[in-house]
């Protein structure tokens, strides 16, 4: 944890250094060929929820978990020989996670291999603006590792706005092909005949197995007027392999222990509109909506609403609400609850019916002369919120955006 | 309240999402000039960088996802 928090300030002092003598002059006529820094952005967050119904001991016991998540993302640009405008974006996140469940895969060991555990998982994107054409493609890979899971993924967009520059259609293509470990809890080990680590300590030999998704999206944004700009946005997700997690428990009716059994395919579609209102001079209105089915047997709404007020030109604060709402996933049962005639079965709390609240606000500081006088240090963004299910877990989310330019 | 089928969810969805698409036929063009509140930063049509963490802990903790530039499945181990 320490050199976590190391980590993040050096990279906040890093910033700072490297972008303290850079003062590239740019106006609207001329544009450099040369590779031109745009912007940094440093993200970091601290989640922390409680509640009852932990999957991996079976739907009751600890949900208990904190995380503290870091990214930073640099943004470079430079225009070609025709004048498209290529950008280069590299990421780098760093994820820090405790649970308290998920200790109770091997509760008799002192810490299991997942009771805490650090996510790395590095992005690089390019997209090339053909500003004449109104026309955008892009390409991206990313990387994620963990100590059970690793997932390799890509991605392609295409963008065209309409000759009047009022409206953009959009399109995108993902993939991720993961590799997951079967770490069984501990008590089926020797009858799944596997997910033990052989040698004891921290093993690194487990099975593994994997999980492949694929996603396409299509969207439309059209500007209706000087204060109103609207999206809507179509996605279908594929997905096939190991859907469940191998150290989730559900107990049957007859008080025997399974691992989570779900089907090795899963079909989504999220449909979701997003409307933005600037009223008056002062005010931003910003509206989400998604509806969202899979074949699973899960619908859900959600709806989200935050409201800008700029206190200043340069100062805004940004209550928020959204509400969600899901129907559970044909496989879900309570504890004790599934029987053996059942073909696929999970007890995991994420997949049942319930509804949700989460509300908050943020502020944002944006000042022309740089944050605290800083040139560079361009907004400061900090929001807090509070997440609520009707299952009882609930959750505080505390996120800091530092943005460079 | 109504009761929809999913099917006819989905088929109620995407008459919206055409009927979306006449709507936006009818809309007047805005000159670049006149587009200073949509180019505010707090106009984007999208979910701002200070909700990746939001975003991606909701995904683990709902059985939806997708639809606000967030996770969609894959990627994670997601505890």
């Amino acid at each position: 944890m320490k050199k976590l928090f190391l980590s993040v300030i050096g990279m906040y002092i890093g910033i700072l250094a490297a972008f303290s003598q850079n003062n590239t002059q740019q106006d609207s006529a001329y544009r450099s060929r040369r590779l031109t820094f745009e912007e940094a952005n440093i993200v970091s967050s601290y989640y922390s929820q409680d509640g009852n119904n932990a999957a991996v001991t079976g739907g009751i016991g600890s949900e208990k978990l904190t995380d503290l998540s870091n990214s930073i993302d640099l943004k470079f640009s430079v225009y070609d020989k025709r004048y498209r405008k290529h950008s280069f974006t590299g990421e780098i996140g760093i994820d820090h996670y405790t649970s308290a469940s998920s200790d109770k895969i091997d509760p008799k060991t002192i810490s299991s291999a997942s009771h805490a555990d650090t996510r790395y998982y590095p992005s690089v994107n390019w997209t090339m603006e053909n500003e004449k054409k109104g026309r955008t493609i892009g390409a991206g890979l990313s990387f994620s590792t963990e100590f059970d899971y690793q997932s390799f993924g890509a991605n392609i967009n295409f963008a065209q706005k309409t000759a009047n520059r009022n409206g953009e259609f959009s399109a995108k293509l993902q993939a991720y092909f993961d590799q997951l470990s079967l770490i069984y809890p501990v008590e089926l080990r020797a009858a799944l005949g596997a997910g033990g680590g052989g040698g004891g300590g921290e093993d690194h030999d487990y099975p593994t197995t994997s999980r492949n998704t694929i996603s396409g999206s299509a969207g439309w944004s059209q500007i209706v007027n000087k204060n109103l700009q609207v999206s809507v946005d179509a996605e279908v997700v594929s997905q096939e392999g190991y859907l469940g997690l191998p150290f989730h428990r559900v107990y049957f009716t007859d008080n025997s222990v399974h691992v989570e059994n779900l089907p090795s395919s899963r079909l989504k579609i999220p449909l979701a509109a997003r409307a933005n209102y600037f009223i008056g001079d002062k005010v931003i209105l910003r509206t989400w909506y998604r509806y969202y089915h899979d074949n699973w047997g899960i619908n859900s709404n959600a709806v989200q609403v935050e409201t800008v007020v700029k206190l200043t030109p340069f100062f805004s604060i940004t209550p928020f609400y959204r509400f969600y709402q899901q129907t559970g996933a044909d496989y879900f049962a309570p504890y004790q609850a599934h029987v053996a005639a059942d073909k696929y079965y999970t007890s995991n709390y994420d997949l049942s019916a319930f509804q949700s609240n989460f509300y908050g606000a943020g502020f944002r500081i944006a000042p022309p002369k740089g944050v605290f006088k800083i040139q560079h240090l361009n907004a400061l963004e900090v929001r807090y919120g509070h997440y609520q299910k009707t299952t009882g877990m609930n959750s505080n989310i505390v996120s800091l955006n530092i943005k460079f330019k | 309240m109504i009761n929809l089928n999913p099917i006819r969810k989905l088929t109620f969805g995407t008459l919206a999402f055409a009927a979306a698409m006449l709507f936006f036929s009818s809309c007047t063009t805005v000159k670049a000039y006149q587009k200073n509140k949509l180019n505010d930063a707090e106009m984007s049509l999208s979910s701002r960088k200070i909700e990746k963490t939001e975003l991606n802990f909701q995904s683990y903790r709902e059985g939806a996802s997708g639809g606000n530039g967030g996770k969609t499945g894959g990627g994670c181990g997601c505890n």
